[in-house]
This record gives structure tokens, sequence and C-alpha cells, in this order.
């Protein structure tokens, strides 16, 4: 019998791991037991897109809507995180100056429909991407610019001229958003791929009921043999955490893929010990501490500067680690990854030392300086309990120590965005949302306001533009980090924003699902086609 | 009767027209749009372009009494618009969930009425028993614990006890009786509960302002049967506010319910309002608070119109 401590002895183990990575324990178990066929996989679903497009979305609620029918031309390996593998490019070449990428197709892949795949496909689906119509929105029309021309010298082969070089092209061909739309649906309806279903992934659509769930069934004509192993899956919306995780431990619901929180992950290990799988991994999201520059004082930079220097991000990722999703200290990329900024070198950076006592008499020293001992300001904050609300109770208690005085105002997601983009805020809690640690994606939103609208510190910045475009037009590795380097080093000199922690990713199923993937963002492995049921 | 009936039924005019202005001009208040939310929502990087022909092809950017004007229009002919978030019709919306946020009303009603007639009058009769007090104690809890606190308790109850939960997607009656039931009479007894002291505690007060009035003085004298002076005299007119509680409640279900449908993940107008409201999406919200002012004052009509059946005395428009 599992006993309430030898559970949190589990969990504690799990933390562990969980602190560099995946939490590989489980991970490998999925991965060597041989999958069983059949069995409809319920789970749940925190939230609800209004649509079936991920081209016009970033929420991940769209791709538990669309991904599971459809493909895309290359995807993450999640067991190799981040290497690249083919989804519907059976290969593909990359010249020596990156300026063409070439995919062979797989053969004889078919739509829902019955349509075969073709390149056509791809380049309809593409073309959408970088440019599209009228009515239509990609939200990844700036991620493909450098795209000069698409050709398909034959029906299973597509080629992608490159206007210039982008290191990383490769990496967004294998976007979970991107998913593949049949030319003929495209040819009749630009917007059809909102309101129809017709894909080449593992499971073929059965139904939506709207504020309820989304179900499907096997693709018997899946172009990889043997898969999906299950007969069907349901997606079921909760949309409040309490009914989820009643659902998962009454076994109605064997999971929720986005992630939980450590009060959640431990009432479900005390309820149902070992009955309960726990996943752990970093976070491609993070919290950011915003000033807008445009307001004073936020416009000098020793105000901006002392107020980072103010926060105790090692001592509060101990503490908020044990209560809410955040916990890793990094950069702008995310602490553990590829491209991140080691321990070592992120200490030396203004608001990552380690001797807070330190930093904050540097702190009241810049205040006083600016003329601003007796600051008094707004932290904008969006109402969301996890993990904002915490995020912004520390920061208060964090500026207090300086002397500084902040009102806490917190407001719903519509009410917090419009305020932002209008930059009536002094100071803001603002996020990043990622699906990889590409620093192309992870760098774009601390570049000039007039090039990146999410920019919510409204800084204007030309060194780090230029810093950002030499850094994608890299192709050496050790070069680009260095540029990386010098582009983290110059945001955090200007204390325009700069993250506060990176979340922790928390993922609770039951034991009897396997294959399914633990990986650092929510935004992959949505397809299913690996989950099997070991009942 | 008949010209009272219309006058109310005319007089509705007036009074949706004054909702259908404060909703839409109320809810343009609020910053921010769908759009944003949308687009940016889970930090979308989106260029402010985009942003705009979004909202033009959601009719957004129009002043804001064209866009006034069309809603009144379309509403005039029952078409109420498309939902700004998911681009369907909003009767559908609407109606996909309005099924089992009714139903959870009416079961709600029933357990209400069946089990608060008989405690009320109980409690009444039996004044300062321990029939009374129990009554009380019962009737006070029901008003002291929010529903959605009650379900909550119910849920885990039924988790900690049997390892068992009621479904958590629903079957309409008419396609599997007994899932249905399974699922909705769990949050038809939260709300019930509630409900059902709410009108045995007026029920009790208003039968023993009856109990003490000169006609049921007389009619004991009279020497007719207790159980008939109760029934008949009584009961009948201790009734008539508890059909104005019963009423405003029942309205009051059927889009009221937002944290218990959560609580037990309803499909339910409910949980619709509070995901509009979270959406931004204006279109939606003013369609579903046109239905409940619109069924508030048709079953206020109704209550008043029940008045004349309980009480013969009155008579409208004579």
């Amino acid at each position: 019998m599992t006993t309430r401590r030898t559970a949190l002895k589990g969990m504690a183990g799990a933390f562990a791991l969980g602190m560099g990575g995946i939490h590989w324990d489980t991970a490998t178990a999925n991965a060597q037991a041989k999958p069983k066929r059949g069995g409809t996989l319920n789970f749940a679903i925190s939230a609800e897109a209004p649509h079936y497009d991920p081209h016009a979305s970033d929420t991940y609620a769209t791709l538990h809507l669309a991904g599971p029918f459809y493909s895309t031309l290359l995807r993450f390996n999640l067991a190799k995180f981040p290497s690249v593998e083919g989804d519907l490019a059976q290969s593909w070449t990359v010249a020596p100056d990156l300026m063409t990428y070439t995919f062979k197709l797989l053969p004889n892949v078919k739509f829902a429909d019955g349509t075969v795949l073709s390149s056509a496909d791809i380049k309809a689906t593409y073309d959408r991407l970088r440019n599209p119509p009228q009515g239509v929105v990609s939200t990844r029309k700036a991620t493909f610019a450098d795209i000069d021309t698409i050709e398909t010298p034959d029906p299973l082969t597509v080629i992608f001229k490159m206007k210039a070089v982008n290191a990383s092209m490769l990496e967004h061909f294998a976007s979970p958003w991107n998913l593949i739309y049949a030319a003929k649906d495209l040819g009749a309806d630009q917007a059809a791929p909102r309101t129809k279903v017709n894909g080449t992934g593992p499971f073929l659509f059965v139904e939506h009921i709207k504020g309820s769930h989304i179900a499907g069934k096997r693709n018997d004509n899946y172009f990889r043999q043997g898969l999906p192993h299950l007969d069907g899956f349901k997606g079921v919306f909760t949309l409040q955490a309490a009914a989820m995780l009643n659902a998962v431990q009454g076994g109605q619901l064997l999971g929720e893929f986005r992630g939980i929180s450590p009060a959640e992950r431990d009432r479900l290990v005390q309820t149902m010990g070992d009955k309960i799988r726990i996943e752990e991994s970093s976070w491609t999201l993070n919290l950011l501490v915003c000033f807008n520059v445009e307001k004073k004082p936020f416009d000098d930079v020793r105000v901006r500067k002392a107020l980072l220097l103010a926060i105790d991000r090692w001592g509060g990722s101990a503490g908020l680690s044990r209560i809410s999703t955040l916990r890793s200290v990094g950069g702008v990329i995310r602490p553990g990854s590829p491209m991140a900024t080691p321990e070592s070198e992120l200490v030396k950076l203004p608001g990552f030392a380690k001797d807070i006592k330190k930093s904050r008499e540097e702190a009241r020293k810049l205040l006083k300086d600016a003329g601003q001992e007796n600051l008094k300001f707004v932290l904008w904050n969006r109402n969301l309990a996890m993990p904002y609300t915490p995020a912004g109770i520390f920061l208060v208690d964090q500026w207090r120590q300086i002397g500084v005085t902040v009102e806490h105002k917190q407001s719903d997601t519509g009410a917090y965005l419009a305020t932002m983009n209008a930059g009536n805020h002094d100071v803001a809690i603002d996020f990043s949302n990622l699906f990889m640690d590409d620093p192309s994606l992870g760098l774009a939103k601390y570049l000039s306001l007039s090039r990146a609208p999410e920019n919510r510190s409204r800084s204007n910045d030309p060194e780090l533009d230029k810093l950002y475009d030499n850094h994608i037009r890299e192709r050496d590795p050790e070069k680009r980090k260095a540029i990386i380097r010098a582009f983290e080093k110059r945001l955090f000199e200007q204390a325009y924003q700069q993250p506060l922690l990176w979340w922790h990713r928390i993922v609770a199923t039951h034991k009897t699902l396997m294959g399914w993937q633990m990986s650092p963002s929510h935004n992959l492995g949505s397809q299913l086609e690996g989950v099997w049921l070991d009942t | 009767m008949l010209r009272y009936t219309v006058n109310r039924v005319l007089l509705m005019i007036p009074t949706l027209i004054g909702v259908a202005v404060l909703v839409f001009f109320l809810l343009r208040v609020v910053p921010g749009d769908v759009v944003e939310i949308k687009l940016r929502g889970d930090g979308g990087s989106v260029s402010q372009e985009t942003i705009e022909m979004e909202r033009k092809r959601m009719g957004l950017d129009k002043p804001l009494v064209n866009q006034f004007g069309e809603w009144m229009v379309g509403m005039a002919t029952l078409d109420f618009g498309k939902s700004m978030w998911t681009e369907r019709p909003v009767i559908e919306e609407i109606s996909l969930r309005l099924e089992l946020s009714l139903q959870v009303a009416l079961m709600a009603t029933l357990i209400a009425v069946l089990l608060a007639i008989p405690m009320g009058t109980a409690a009444a009769l039996f004044r300062d028993t321990w029939i009374d007090y129990a009554v009380r104690i019962l009737t006070i809890g029901g008003l002291s614990i929010p529903s959605f606190w009650f379900g909550m308790l119910i849920m885990l109850t039924l988790l900690g006890l049997f390892n068992w939960l009621p479904p958590i997607t629903f079957t309409p009656i008419y396609v599997d009786p007994v899932a249905n039931l399974t699922q909705l009479i769990w949050p038809a007894m939260a709300v019930g509960y509630r409900y059902c002291a709410v009108v045995a505690r007026m029920i009790r007060s208003s039968l023993l302002e009856v109990l003490n009035e000169d006609y049921i003085r007389t009619a004991r004298a009279k020497g007719v049967y207790e159980k008939l002076v109760i029934s008949r005299h009584a009961l009948r007119n201790a009734l008539l506010p508890a059909i104005t509680v019963i009423g405003l409640e029942f309205t009051f279900l059927i889009g009221g319910l937002v944290v218990t449908e959560q609580v037990f993940n309803l499909n339910g107008i409910g949980q619709l309002f509070v995901q509009s409201v979270s959406r931004n999406d204006f279109t939606l919200i003013q369609g579903m608070v046109m239905l409940i002012a619109a069924f508030y004052v048709f079953v206020n009509l109704l209550i008043d119109l029940l008045y004349a059946v309980f009480d013969p005395r009155i008579r409208y428009g004579t």
C-alpha cells in the first residue's frame, strides 16, 4: 500500500529529476512496454479554441482540436527533443548555404476525404502561411517571410528557395502549428480549415460538441503502419481545475496534457498513490517583468535596473516552486536547453546575482541617483491564479524591500492585453509562450516595438534588432551562441524587460495510459498516434 | 384578463429594449476585444495590421451606433448575430446549452417544491416543536451553504466513499435517460437544497400568518375538517408568495448556475456566460442577457397570472 510518506518520497524524486529536464524514469518505462491495440482515450483539455485552424492561433487548445487529424512536414522527435524528424517528409536535404530546402514526401498518403497528398498541398499550405489571402489570418506570416519561392517539380518533391539565410528554418518546418491542408480545400475556400477538418493524421474527426468534448476515431488509412494504437479518443473540456482533478481521480479521464500545479499534483499523488504517473520537465514558458519605457520614471534606465536588481530570483524560485508552476531561473532562452546561458554566466548579469543584499544596496543607490527613493507605481497583472497571482505578490514584496510602493492590479485577459497593448501600464507581468527553444522565437519578443508588437516594454533599440538579425543569419552555432549572449547582455543592461522565472511543467496521467511523451512544450505531441492503453 | 395579459406582453417590449441598450453600451466600456484575445491571448506575435483586418472582417471597426442598429434589426427578426468567438450563430450556441440548463433548473425546482411544501407546512403546523426545529436547522443550512460548495462536497463524497463520479459529458434524456439522470441528479440536488430552503421558509412564515386570519378561524368554527382547512383555505393562500419565489428562483437557475456548472463540469448557460465574458464575446453575452431578461419578464407575467388561479379574489383588468 502506498502511504502518504512513500508517495511524497516519490514526488521528491520526481522533483530532483525534473529540475534538469524530463522525468526520464517513466518516459523510459513507456518506451519499453509493448503497445496494445484498442480502447478509447478520455483526457482533459483545459481550454477550448474557437476554430480548427492552428495557422491562425497560438493556443495549444487549437492543437488539441486539430492535431490528431493532421500531419506536418517535419516534426519534433520528443524522445530526442529538440531534434526533428520527418512527418510527411520521407527525407530532406539542405543546401550548404542554407538557401534551398528540398523535401521528398511519403508516397500514397491520403487525406481523410480520400484525396492523395502531393507536393501541391505542401505548397498551398505554405503559401497560405506566408501570404494569407484577405480574410485569413496567419500568425506565422513573419516566420516564413524569408521564403522566396516554393517549387513542386513532381508530386512528391517540394523545394523551398530562400531570400535570405534563416538558421532556424528546419525547426520552423517542424512547428506543430503548420498543419498541412489539402490544396483542393484551400482552392475552394481559403478559410475552410477554420470549420472543416480534413487531414492526413492518425485519427478521423467524429464530432465536436462545443463546450463539451471533441472526439476522433482511428484512421485506418494512416500512413504509418500499425498506428495509431487507440480505437479513438475523446478530449473533454474541463475549464475548471477542480472538475478536471476530480475526473482524473475518479478515472473518467486519464490525464491532462498541458500541466498542473504542484498542489494539484500533490492531491493526485496523495489520493491515487501508485495509480498516477507524474512526469515533470522545465517548460518553454516564462513570466516577464516589463517596464513601459514610454512612461516616467521608467524611461530612466537607472530606475528599471534598480527594480530588476531588487528581485531575489534564486530565493523566489525556491519558494514559488512549492506553490506555483514557476521554478527555473534563466535568461532569454529556457534554462537547460542547448542555447541557454549557463548559471556561471547568468549570475554576472543584472538581476541574477546571488548576493541579494549587495544587489539591493545597489538598487537603492540607483533609485536615489534617479531621485526616485519614494517610488510608487501600479503593477499590471493577469487575473489568473496560476502562476500570475503568486508572481505578482512576490514582486510587490521584493520591491517593498527597497522602499518601493506597488499597487498590484489584476484584470481579465482582455483588459490586461488592451492595457498593455495601448501602453497604459507602468510595469506589467507579461508572458512568453514558446513551442521550442530556438532563439529565433525566444528573442523576437524583445525586438523594437516597430518590429514586435508583443514587446510590452515598448522599447525601440536598433542594437538589439541588429543582433537579432545577425543571429538568425549566422550558420555557425557557436558564433550564434555568442550573438545571443551579446543580445541578452544588452537587453538586461538596458533593463527593458527580463524573465522573472521560467515555468515548470507537471503532467499527471493514469499509469494505464502509455506511449504519451513528455516534452518541455505543451504545444507538442498532440497527435496521440503512439498513445495506447494498458488495460 | 385578456386585456391585462396583452398589456403586460406589450410592456415587455420597452423593458427588453432598455435591457438591450444597457447591455450593448455597457459591454463596450470594457477595455479590450475578442480579436486581441483570439490572436494575442496566448502570446501570439501578431501585427497590428492583422488585428485591424480581423476587426474589420468582424465588423468591429464600424461606429457603435451602426453596430447597435444592426443588432437591433437582427433581433427584430430573431437573428441574434454570430458569436464573436466561434463565429457560429448565437442562437445555436445558446440552444446547445439550454437543454441542459433547463433540465437542471426543472429538476431542482421539482426537488425543491416536493420537499419545501411538506417541510414548510409541517414546520408551521407544529410550530416550536422538534419538527419545526429540525426544519429550521435544515433550511438555515440550505441558505447558509453555497450551492457550489455543497456540490463540491457531493463530488468529494462520491469520490471518497465510492470512488465513483457521475458522467462528465451530457447525454440528452431522450437518448439515454439513465446516463442523463445519473449526471444531472447531483447538481439538481446541490441547487435544489438551497432552493428548497428558501421556499420552505417562505411557506412556513406565510402559513403561520394565514393560520391567524379570521377566515381560518371561521372555517374551523364552522366545523370544517382540519385537513380541508389547511389544504383548501390556508395553504392555498400561503402559497402565493412562495409562487413568486419559485418563479424567480427558476429563472435565476437558467443562467445563474455559474460556479455550480463549473464544479460539475456541466456544459450549460452559466458556464457559457463565464466563458463569453472572459473572451469578450460581446454578441454572445448580449444574446444570453436578452434571453434571460425575456425569461424573467415572461416568468413574472406567468406568476401574476397564476396568482389569479390560486386566489379567485384577484381578477386582473376588471
